[in-house]
């Protein structure tokens, strides 16, 4: 079977694949920004318990692996009582972790922005929460885009393994056409592709045009 | 419900001790593949040739943006179509080294074009032929300023041996997996993996950190 008669024939079932990847990534990417933000504000902080709080948090999800925490997510926290159903566990594992890499990112992109921009908002009186939403974040914002292109593309990356707690994605799709046909190269070239397509003409573009947009808006571009 | 069995922790801490010698030496091997072959993928688009330049550029950029899990299983998979049977050592070992020396190659390709112009200039000066330059002066100096990244990678691919699973590599994961549907218990299984993985991978962050700061005092710089 050639590989256009393959996807001729397996188009809908690799296209509802890509769709729950695509919902996969959309929502880590989203809850992966916020946590981000929030654990990189902790870090920031000078309260020993919030700052220890954060550290803990950045340091346990570096340093496991994301398909441990997404197991330990899955199969060990309905021990706990919380029981996450696997669509929602897979991209929350993969929020929880994206978080911890975006952290730095939004502690280092607010550390770079100029002392002078801190004193100038306190000189026109500005409270800390203004300062930092107003002033401080929308600079930290541009300094942090470029390093966050990459990590939206390991968020991407990253939706691939939820197919192994059986979120029917791409890659849970691909193994199952290849568990029924034997076609190999066919269905696993066709999901690299897919996979290629989604990072390469969506992702890295539209990061490119949010760091254009952002700095229009700042007056910077 | 909860409850923390220290007696079938002692039971199974044996077989995980193995397992985490297995994924050290999978990381280990993989990593060894990677540097070279990503020290052979930076020279290559450093070559005078504008086609090996970009085919050996976009091919980087593909196995970067498409997840590692997809190319375990291709690899796995794909030969056996054509007539080539991969143990799933011998794959995952192809996989995770392929897929890693494209970031290294990025990281080689950062230290070399770091090394000043003057550095070849004067290498031509000398008549060293093309092999030399390289051998003798420009990558002695790249690999200081690539340390750093060198590093990060091999914590990167120590907490990526986790995907080779699916194939079957006896790794961490694999282990805890095996235990936990063998006793119908996930909690410690897959708690102890996460401890252990810490217990790694935060202690060889420092230990990278050190390293770097050792060779570059001994390089003086």
């Amino acid at each position: 079977m050639t590989f256009f008669e393959f996807v001729g024939q397996f188009w809908p079932r690799l296209l509802s694949g890509t769709g729950i990847t695509v919902a996969q990534f959309v929502l880590a990417a989203a809850l992966g920004v916020v946590i981000s933000l929030a654990a990189g504000l902790m870090k920031l902080s000078e309260n020993r318990i919030v700052n220890g709080v954060a550290v803990t948090y950045i340091e346990i999800f570096r340093g496991t692996s994301l398909l441990v925490q997404l197991y330990w997510i899955f199969f060990v926290l309905p021990l706990f009582g919380i029981t996450l159903e696997k669509f929602t566990a897979g991209f929350v594992a993969i929020a929880l972790n994206t978080g911890a890499y975006g952290a730095e990112l939004v502690r280092g992109g607010i550390l770079a922005v100029p002392k002078g921009q801190w004193e100038a908002a306190l000189a026109i009186n500005m409270s800390p929460a203004k300062r930092m939403w107003r002033i401080i974040l929308p600079q930290a914002l541009i300094n942090m885009l470029p390093p966050w292109g990459n990590l939206m593309i390991e968020v991407l990356k990253g939706t691939a393994l939820v197919s192994l707690i059986s979120v029917t994605d791409l890659m849970f799709q691909a193994k199952q056409i290849n568990g029924t046909t034997f076609l190999s190269a066919q269905v696993f070239g066709a999901a690299l592709i897919i996979y290629y397509i989604l990072a390469r003409f969506l992702v890295t573009p539209f990061m490119r045009w949010l760091e254009r947009f952002m700095a229009r808006k700042l007056g910077r571009a | 419900m909860f409850d923390w069995q220290w007696e079938f922790v002692w039971e199974i801490l044996p077989r995980l001790v193995q397992a985490t010698g297995n994924t050290l030496i999978a990381a280990g091997a993989g990593y060894a593949i990677a540097l070279v072959l990503g020290l052979v993928l930076a020279l290559a688009q450093r070559s005078p040739s504008r086609v090996l330049t970009f085919l050996v550029r976009e091919f980087v950029e593909f196995i970067r943006s498409t997840p590692l899990l997809l190319q375990i299983f291709f690899v796995f998979y794909v030969g056996p179509q054509f007539g080539i049977r991969l143990s799933p050592w011998m794959s995952g070992m192809i996989a995770i080294g392929l897929h890693y020396s494209c970031y290294l190659s990025e990281v080689y390709r950062g230290g070399i074009e770091s090394v000043p112009r003057g550095q070849w200039e004067a290498a031509t000066a000398l008549n060293m032929s093309t092999m030399q330059t390289y051998r003798r002066i420009v990558i002695p100096q790249a690999i200081p300023p690539a340390l750093a990244g060198l590093g990060n990678y091999l914590v990167g691919i120590f907490k990526d041996t986790p995907m080779l699973s699916v194939i079957g590599v006896a790794e961490l994961i694999h282990t805890a997996n095996a235990i936990g549907s063998e006793n119908y218990r996930f909690l410690e299984p897959y708690t102890m993996v996460g401890l252990i993985f810490l217990a790694i991978s935060l202690p060889s962050a420092g230990l990278i950190r050190g390293f770097e700061g050792y060779v570059r005092r001994k390089l003086g710089m």
